[in-house]
């Protein structure tokens, strides 16, 4: 072994790779760049020269005790021009193209023009129509927000390495328990503890089968959903619906504005006049975004959901780390539930989760398993949802479909789990068996 | 610190990975572990570090039994491993690697990074050691994972530190600077057990060599014990370790590679303008450290991958985009790197393995319909003919030895006339016995005037088979050289450097002067 140790004989540290538009690259930016003149051409032609005579006017009340002035558009030339930037984007992505980390904003963009313009189009029906966009916004917040504790649920489980399908379950099972414990002990304060206890003893039926009897993942979570269903339905019929008084009036937590914040214009109703649970919200979306990156438990549980080999032989028990994080993110589930039920009609109804755990789950993917993606996403659908119930109102040119509205935040969904995140690796050892 | 394995046994069901292993590893020596693959080294040493219990025998330090239950029990003791597969998850930075499982924290948990960072710069210019502390570790070139590794177990104050098979991901050249850092390791008063098969690094660094055969130690050797003897005391019997072929008699191109491009989903270039021709009754070698294109190319040569870029012809037609039934059907025979993910279906058994890709030739079937007794026939004529060792042709093909496994493939691709034989790590997991056995009937195709691709990282074997090399640096040929070119030659094209237009030349020109010329 006599060999030269010149310098050239040992490759750089970092490797770097050259790189080119990848081969789905131009299908891929055809595709795409025809979707958006679609997009365009339907928002110029159809909200644009579609709408009717009146002006489309936003408002920004929403009950705060300082407002900001009305603002009242044309309601033919806005959807015209917000359709014309469309189709300007489309045009570039089809000659140019867009680079792929510009996506996000590209899609951003046509996706706030398409919803404003439309906006412009529902009101124009007859002159004075408007939209009070802080309680538009109001309302995303109230749909989002179990749809983020949810996905908080799911980022925390497949971060560790095990797959959060019974998310839904575990948010159903928290709403049953909390109208439940809330009613018997005659406490809302309780009837949140009961609904974490309850969700986190879900997530603690999936650690045990997942971890301990290594049962798939997303079958187990499949058969834990259909067994919250049919437990909670059972449990309602016997119990709630014999003797509502006794067992399902638990009454609703109220809103608790929090002095001089909620009083600022648009932000203060939309943030600070909210009920206990979206409190606990804010607080776990930072205290998890810091606790995955900053800490010493999150670089754990990192690792775990990564490589849990390595994590081993460090001396990382795997298992443990497993343990601990699906049963915490069954009581972030739980509290989901608690805001479905005693947080804001207060009884329990059967299968009120209505599928609100699989939306979250999306948003976990959509949100490319972190916090803040998780709460850009949840609220992303929760707006689509809260838009829905809107136009059912508003003074439309045409009539408007409701069930075509319901689709839309599972079209959006469908559409953005595959366009978007296609580049975006979940945790490597998400969904397998350890050891 | 004494380190002092006694009467170690460890069964696995019948059988019996380590039968009453005795080691002493003495203060700040390099001691070897000698072994062929499967030998039981692994086992050994993951006993050693808490990952299996013994079912018999003890473990002392400095004269006391301990009993490690866990990796991190080891790790207490001063005991670290740096593993074959690096223990590193790729999306963290290096420093996160090498803290993890012992972070530093300020209040709350929250992880110290700055102090952190400060170990580990200190730690690795302390022991000579560079690592790039902020960069992730996916982007690092494997040589330097290996050193995140070793930082990794010295930081935890490794005072035994365990190396399993570190050289076999390296370069000539980082194989040069892991035998320094040894070296200074040990004078240190570090204790090292390097794990290996190779039998030339033992002889260049180690202290004392164990070696070890189906579980047993057989014997202690001194470094400076001849190759052969090594090999003869590691295999049990004298074995050869050149290959004796004839010089090569090219014929027709067959396989002419144009100019490809191969890219991953993300567009990461893996292929890069790789033009190669091969002709009949020639082995083209292409060498490189592994992950550097080489299995991208046999998997775009086969059809298995498509090219962005280029083309591919075989014998005078192009091929690009066509099928891997169609290239199959052309006559191209493929023996893939990793045998049973992409060679075999472990539970079907030997007979069924070796049609796997002739099952609906008339030959095999009648109509929809397996003929099981031409199957079988068939089977017991490649059994025989390839001397696979098995209790019966309807085993299933995952109770073979990894040799075995190979001669299966090998049987399979080589029972239907080939115009191409793609070989990549013909050896790779295969005992040396059956190593000759393989070399030589890929030498033999190539007499039968089959035009030969083998890809391989082990450049004795490359030196040994091939009448032209060609070597891959980071998706790109680095250069082509005749068999006859030199470690360091090698070595340099392997690390990206390009040779200079004369050595390149002379090492052309001895192709044709002295094509046979080996190196074992």
């Amino acid at each position: 072994m006599s060999a030269p140790t010149s310098p050239a004989a040992v490759p750089d540290a970092v490797v770097v790779h050259a790189r080119v538009e990848p081969t789905a690259g131009l299908r891929r930016r055809v595709v795409t760049g025809l979707l958006l003149v679609a997009v365009g051409l339907v928002t110029v032609l159809g909200w644009g020269l579609g709408s009717g005579p009146g002006d489309a006017t936003f408002r920004f009340g929403g009950g705060a005790a300082i407002r900001l002035p009305d603002l009242t558009v044309p309601g033919t030339a806005t959807p015209v021009l917000l359709g014309a930037v469309v189709l300007a984007l489309g045009a570039f992505q089809l000659v140019r193209g867009f680079r792929l980390r510009r996506t996000p904003v590209v899609v951003g963009v046509t996706l706030a023009c398409f919803v404003v313009a439309f906006l412009a189009w529902a009101m124009s029906g007859r002159a004075g129509g408007s939209i009070d966009v802080v309680q538009l916004l109001q309302s995303t917040v109230f749909l989002a927000t179990p749809l983020v504790l949810g996905a908080l649920a799911g980022v925390l489980g497949e971060r560790s390495g095990v797959v959060n399908v019974a998310i839904e379950g575990q948010m159903l099972t928290g709403a049953f328990a909390g109208a439940l414990v809330a009613t018997l002990a005659g406490s809302l304060g309780a009837g949140v503890v009961g609904a974490v206890l309850a969700g986190a003893a879900v997530g603690w039926l999936l650690a045990v089968f997942a971890l301990r009897y290594q049962v798939n993942q997303v079958i187990l979570g499949v058969v834990l959903n259909a067994a919250a269903l049919g437990f909670t339905g059972w449990a309602y019929k016997a119990l709630m619906q014999a003797d509502t008084e006794r067992f399902n009036s638990p009454g609703v937590l109220q809103p608790l504005p929090i002095p001089l914040l909620s009083d600022l214009p648009v932000v203060g109703p939309l943030l600070f006049s909210a009920n206990v649970v979206v409190y606990l919200m804010y607080v776990l979306v930072v205290a998890l975004q810091v606790v995955l990156f900053r800490t010493r438990w999150g670089l754990r549980t990192r690792a775990v959901g990564e490589h849990p080999k390595a994590a081993a032989t460090v001396g990382i028990p795997v298992l443990r780390v497993r343990y601990v994080n699906v049963v915490v993110a069954g009581g972030m589930a739980g509290l989901a539930g608690a805001y479905l039920s005693i947080g804001t009609i207060g009884p329990f109804t059967e299968n009120m989760s209505a599928g609100k755990g699989f939306i979250a789950l999306a948003a976990v993917i959509f949100g490319r398993w972190s916090p803040k993606g998780a709460v850009a996403a949840s609220l992303l659908f929760g707006f689509f949802a809260a838009l829905q119930t809107l136009v059912g109102i508003l003074p439309t040119p045409a009539a408007v479909p409701s069930s075509f509205l319901a689709m839309l935040p599972y079209l959006a969904t469908i559409l953005a789990v595959a366009g978007f995140v296609g580049r975006v690796r979940a945790p490597a050892a998400s969904g397998e068996v350890y050891p | 610190m004494e380190l002092e394995l006694r009467g170690i046994t460890k069964r696995f069901g019948a059988l019996v990975a380590n039968d009453a292993i005795d080691l002493v590893v003495r203060e700040g020596e390099i001691h070897a572990l000698l072994g062929e693959n499967g030998a039981g080294k692994s086992t050994l040493m993951n006993v050693l570090y808490g990952l299996h219990a013994p079912d018999e025998g003890e473990i002392l330090v400095d004269g006391r039994p301990v009993t490690f239950s866990s990796p991190g029990d080891a790790m207490d003791a001063g005991i670290g491993m740096v593993h074959q597969h690096f223990m590193l998850v790729p999306t963290f930075t290096a420093t996160e690697n090498i803290v993890l499982g012992s972070e530093l924290v300020r209040g709350g948990g929250l992880l110290d990074r700055r102090r952190a960072r400060q170990r580990v710069v200190e730690t690795s210019e302390r022991f000579g050691l560079a690592v790039p502390p902020d960069a992730l570790v996916a982007d690092l070139a494997v040589g330097v994972q290996q050193r995140v590794e070793i930082v990794k177990a010295l930081l935890r104050q490794a005072q035994v530190l365990v190396l399993d098979e570190p050289t076999a991901v390296l370069t000539p050249a980082e194989t040069d600077d892991l035998m320094r850092v040894m070296r200074e390791l040990a004078d240190a008063g570090t204790s090292i057990v390097f794990i290996t098969h190779k039998l030339r690094e033992v002889r260049a660094v180690a202290d004392r060599i164990t070696v070890i055969r189906r579980g047993r130690v057989v014997g202690e050797a001194s470094p400076s014990s001849s190759s052969e003897e090594l090999a003869a005391l590691m295999v049990g019997r004298d074995v050869r370790l050149t290959v004796h072929k004839a010089p090569a008699t090219p014929g027709d191109v067959v396989l002419d590679v144009e100019g490809i491009r191969v890219t991953d989903g993300a567009g990461t270039v893996l292929l890069d303008d790789v033009s190669l021709t091969v002709r009949a009754g020639e082995v083209l070698a292409v060498a490189g450290v592994d992950g550097n294109g080489q299995t991208e190319l046999t998997r775009a040569v086969v059809g298995l991958q498509a090219v962005d870029a280029g083309r591919l012809s075989l014998s005078g037609e192009d091929v690009t985009g066509e099928g891997v039934a169609g290239l199959l059907a052309r006559g191209v025979g493929y023996v893939p790197e990793d045998r049973l993910h992409d060679g075999l279906v472990g539970s079907f058994s030997i007979a069924e393995n070796l049609v796997l890709d002739l099952s609906s030739s008339p030959e095999f079937s009648s109509g929809p319909a397996l003929d099981r007794a031409a199957v079988a026939r068939n089977a017991e004529a490649r059994v025989a003919e390839f001397d696979i060792r098995t209790s019966s042709p309807q085993a299933a093909v995952s109770t073979l030895s990894g040799g075995n496994q190979q001669k299966v493939v090998l049987a399979r691709e080589m029972s239907r006339p080939l115009k191409l034989l793609v070989v990549a790590q013909p050896t790779r997991g295969v005992d040396v016995g059956s190593q000759e056995f393989v070399h030589q009937r890929i030498v033999a195709e190539r007499d039968r005037g089959a035009a030969v691709v083998l890809v391989s990282t082990e450049l004795d074997e490359v030196r040994a088979l091939a009448d032209r090399i060609v070597v891959l640096y980071r998706g790109r040929i680095a250069g082509e050289v005749g068999p006859g070119a030199t470690q360091e030659e090698l070595g340099l094209l392997m690390a990206g450097a390009r040779p200079s237009g004369a050595a390149a030349a002379s090492a052309t020109a001895s192709t044709a002067t002295d094509p046979e010329r080996d190196s074992a």
